[in-house]
C-alpha cells in the first residue's frame, strides 16, 4: 500500500514537471513562428489580422492599428493576443478565416489517418514480430528487403506511379480526390446531415452505403503510399527490438517450462518488445504530418495537407504558418501524452527524470 | 582489429552492403563525369540548366537524339537526370556538412559543460523539434524565397537540433571516464580536453552514422522541390522533373502508358541514389551498435 501511494505520488510531481516544461516550448514554438514571419514584408504580414475580404482595401489602416512597423517585442505581444483570440489571419488560398479553414481540412485528414495509422502501426508490428521470430529466414529477408525499399522510395514518386498504373490498368476504379462529382452532390445535399466531415462515417450515420463506399475507394490509393512508406520505420524497429528480447533470460525459462513457441513469442516476448514502439509514437505522428502534405498534394485529396499545399505555393503567409503552429502544437501534445503513458506504466522512467 | 579494418571485415560480410557501395560509387562517378556522359551544348551558359529542344508542352518520347525523351517544355530528360545528380550531391554533403559542424559544436559545449548552458540549448533544440520537419522547412524556403540555397538552408535549420542531442549524449556518456578525468588532472584546458579526448573518443561513430543520412537529406530536398518550393524551371534538378511529370501520369486514348518515361526515369534515380545510401547506412548502424560488439 504505501508503496503505491509513493508512486502515485512520484506521477503527479513528474506530470506537473511536465506540464511546467511544457510552456517555454509553446512560447519558443510562437517565437520561432514569429521570428519567421520578420522575413516578410508589413504588407504580406498584415494578411494575418485581416478577417474578412472587405478588409483588403484598407491594409494601410491595418499596418497603422497592429503596429506592423512598431519594435520587434510589441508586435510579438500584438501577434500573440491575436493568435489567443482565435484570430489567425484570412487564408487566401481557399478564401476564408484560417482558423475556419483547418476546421474544414482536417476531417479529411482524419480520415485518412483513420485508416492509415492502424495499418502502419499493427502491420509494423506485426511484421516485425514475424521477421523476429523466424531469423534469417524467406520471410525475415522479404521484410528486409521490404522495408529498405519502402523507406528509400519518395513518396510523391510511390504516389504518382500507383496512379499512373491504376489509371492504366483499372480506369477509374481507385479514383483522386475524396469522393466522384456524384457523391459530393449527394454529400452536399440537404437531406444528407455532416456529422463528422469523415465522408465514410457521415455516409454510415445517414444509411447512405454509397457515400461510404466512394469514399473509401478514393482512400485506397492514399492510404496505401502512406503505409508502405512509413511501415517499415516500425517494422524494422519491432524486429531488433523483439530479437533483444528473445535473447532475455524469462524468454527462455517460458521456453524451458514447455509453453508453446506462440504464447512465448506472443505473451512474453512481444509485450516488452512493444516498449520502443510506443516511445515513438511522437516521431510516427510527425512522420504522418509530413507523408500526408505530400500524399494529398498527389491524389488532390482535400485535406489539411493540401490547404498546406497550395498555400505553401502561392505564398499564403497566414494559412502556412498557422498550420506550422498547429501541427507543432499537436505534436509537442503528442509526445507528452506518449511519456506520460509510458511514465504512467513503467516506474523507472519517472525515478530517472527526477534523478 | 583497428577500426576501419573492423567496419570493412564487417561491410564484407553482407551482400547488401557491398550493393550500397556500389549504387553510391556508380553516382559518384555519374556526378564527376557528367560533363562526359550528358556534354552541355555550344553557347549554354549555365551547365545546370537543362538545354530545351523547343518548346512545346507535350512530352516527347526517347529517341535517337534524346536517349530518355523529354519531359513537358522539352527540357532532355538525360541531361535532367546526369546532371541532378551533381545537384543531389550538391545538396547531401552542404546539408550533412554544415549540420554535422553546427552539432557537434553545439551538442559538446552542451555535453561537457552541463548546467544552464546544457539547459538552454536543450530547450531550444526542443522548439526545433516541436514541427514536424518537412512543415517547417516549408515555412521557412517561402519565408526566405524559395531557392536552391534556402532548401538547404532549411534543411540545416531544421536538422541541426537531432545531430546536437545525440552527440551531447555520446559526450555526457564519456565525460566521467577516468582518462578525461586525468587530463583534467594534468593540467589541459577545456579546450584541448573537448578537441583532444572527448571528441576522438564518442563522436566518430556518429560522423559516419550521419555522413549516410545524405540520401534522407535528398529525399527531403527532392520532396520540397516536388512541392514546388526549390529551384527555377529547367534547373537540373530531380524532384522538379518529377513534378513536371504530374500531368502526364494518365496517357493517350490508346496507349495509357504514352508519357511513362517522364514519370520513372527520374523517380528511378532519385530512388536508387536513397537506396544506395540506406544499405549503406543499415550496414554501417549494424557494425557500430555497441550491443554487437567486436566479439
Amino acid at each position: 500500500m504505501a508503496l503505491e501511494a509513493n508512486i502515485a505520488m512520484d506521477f503527479s510531481t513528474y506530470l506537473i514537471r511536465r506540464l511546467l516544461l511544457l510552456i517555454p516550448v509553446l512560447i519558443g514554438v510562437s517565437i520561432l513562428i514569429f521570428a519567421i514571419l520578420q522575413f516578410f514584408s508589413p504588407v504580406e504580414r498584415a494578411m494575418l489580422f485581416v478577417h474578412s475580404p472587405q478588409q483588403f482595401g484598407r491594409i494601410d489602416e491595418i499596418i497603422e492599428q497592429y503596429g506592423l512597423d512598431d519594435p520587434i517585442w510589441k508586435q510579438y505581444l500584438t501577434w500573440i493576443t491575436q493568435i489567443f483570440h482565435g484570430n489567425f489571419g484570412w487564408s487566401q488560398v481557399v478564401g476564408m478565416p484560417t482558423l475556419k479553414a483547418i476546421g474544414t481540412f482536417l476531417p479529411a485528414t482524419v480520415e485518412l489517418a483513420i485508416f492509415a495509422t492502424p495499418l502502419i502501426v499493427l502491420g509494423g508490428i506485426y511484421l516485425g514480430t514475424k521477421a523476429a521470430a523466424h531469423k534469417d529466414s524467406f520471410i525475415d529477408h522479404i521484410t528486409r528487403v521490404v522495408a529498405i525499399v519502402g523507406w528509400s522510395l519518395p513518396t510523391f514518386w510511390l504516389g504518382l506511379m500507383l496512379l499512373m498504373v491504376f489509371y492504366g490498368f483499372f480506369s477509374g476504379l481507385f479514383p483522386p480526390e475524396r469522393l466522384s462529382t456524384a457523391m459530393n452532390a449527394v454529400v452536399h445535399s440537404a437531406e444528407f446531415t455532416r456529422y463528422t466531415g469523415v465522408n465514410f462515417l457521415d455516409g454510415i450515420l445517414n444509411w447512405q452505403w454509397n457515400v461510404t463506399f466512394d469514399a473509401l475507394r478514393h482512400l485506397v490509393l492514399p492510404v496505401l503510399t502512406l503505409t508502405v512508406v512509413m511501415i517499415a520505420f516500425i517494422m524494422r524497429l519491432m524486429r531488433s527490438s523483439m530479437l533483444e528480447t528473445l535473447g532475455k533470460g524469462y524468454v527462455l525459462t517460458a521456453r524451458a517450462k514447455g509453453l508453446p513457441e506462440n504464447i512465448v513469442i506472443n505473451k512474453h516476448a512481444r509485450r516488452n518488445a512493444m516498449i520502443p514502439v510506443l516511445t515513438i509514437a511522437g516521431y510516427l505522428f510527425a512522420s504522418i504530418v509530413n507523408g500526408v502534405v505530400i500524399t494529398e498534394s498527389i491524389f488532390n485529396y482535400k485535406g489539411l495537407g493540401w490547404w498546406a499545399w497550395r498555400a505553401a505555393v502561392t505564398l499564403d503567409i497566414p494559412s502556412i504558418l498557422a498550420f506550422a503552429l498547429f501541427s507543432g502544437t499537436l505534436f509537442v501534445l503528442t509526445n507528452l501524452v506518449v511519456d506520460l503513458l509510458y511514465a504512467r506504466f513503467d516506474p523507472r522512467v519517472r525515478l530517472g527524470a527526477s534523478a | 582489429m583497428t577500426g576501419f579494418a573492423f567496419i570493412w571485415y564487417n561491410l564484407k560480410k553482407s551482400p547488401l552492403s557491398i550493393v550500397g557501395i556500389v549504387i553510391v560509387f556508380i553516382f559518384a562517378m555519374v556526378a564527376i563525369f557528367a560533363p562526359l556522359i550528358a556534354p552541355t551544348p555550344e553557347g549554354h551558359y549555365n551547365p545546370y540548366m537543362i538545354p530545351r529542344a523547343g518548346y512545346s508542352p507535350t512530352p516527347e518520347p526517347p529517341n535517337a537524339e534524346h536517349i530518355f525523351g523529354t519531359t513537358q517544355g522539352q527540357y532532355d530528360i538525360l541531361y535532367g537526370v546526369i546532371w541532378g545528380t551533381r545537384t543531389a550531391f550538391q545538396i547531401g554533403i552542404s546539408v550533412i556538412g554544415a549540420v554535422l559542424i553546427i552539432g557537434i559544436t553545439l551538442g559538446s559545449i552542451a555535453g561537457y559543460f552541463g548546467g544552464i548552458i546544457d539547459e538552454i540549448l536543450m530547450r531550444i533544440t526542443d522548439i526545433f523539434l516541436a514541427f514536424p520537419a518537412l512543415i517547417l522547412a516549408m515555412a521557412i524556403t517561402i519565408a526566405l524565397g524559395p531557392s536552391l540555397t534556402t532548401i538547404m538552408l532549411a534543411l540545416i535549420i531544421v536538422s541541426w537540433p537531432s545531430y546536437a542531442r545525440l552527440v551531447r549524449g555520446d559526450i555526457l556518456s564519456i565525460r566521467e571516464e577516468d582518462f578525461i578525468q586525468a587530463a583534467r588532472g594534468a593540467g589541459s584546458s577545456n579546450f584541448r580536453i573537448i578537441i583532444r579526448h572527448v571528441l576522438p573518443n564518442s563522436i566518430y561513430p556518429v560522423l559516419i552514422v550521419a555522413s549516410l543520412d545524405i540520401g534522407a537529406v535528398v529525399l527531403s530536398a527532392a520532396a520540397l522541390s516536388f512541392l514546388g518550393l526549390g529551384v527555377p524551371e529547367g534547373y537540373a534538378d530531380w524532384g522538379q522533373m518529377i513534378s513536371f511529370s504530374r500531368n502526364w501520369i494518365v496517357g493517350t486514348a490508346n496507349n495509357a502508358f504514352a508519357y511513362w518515361y517522364t514519370v520513372v526515369i527520374p523517380g528511378v534515380f532519385i530512388f536508387l541514389f536513397v537506396l544506395g545510401w540506406n544499405l549503406l547506412g543499415d550496414a554501417f548502424r549494424d557494425i557500430l551498435d555497441p550491443r554487437l560488439s567486436r566479439r
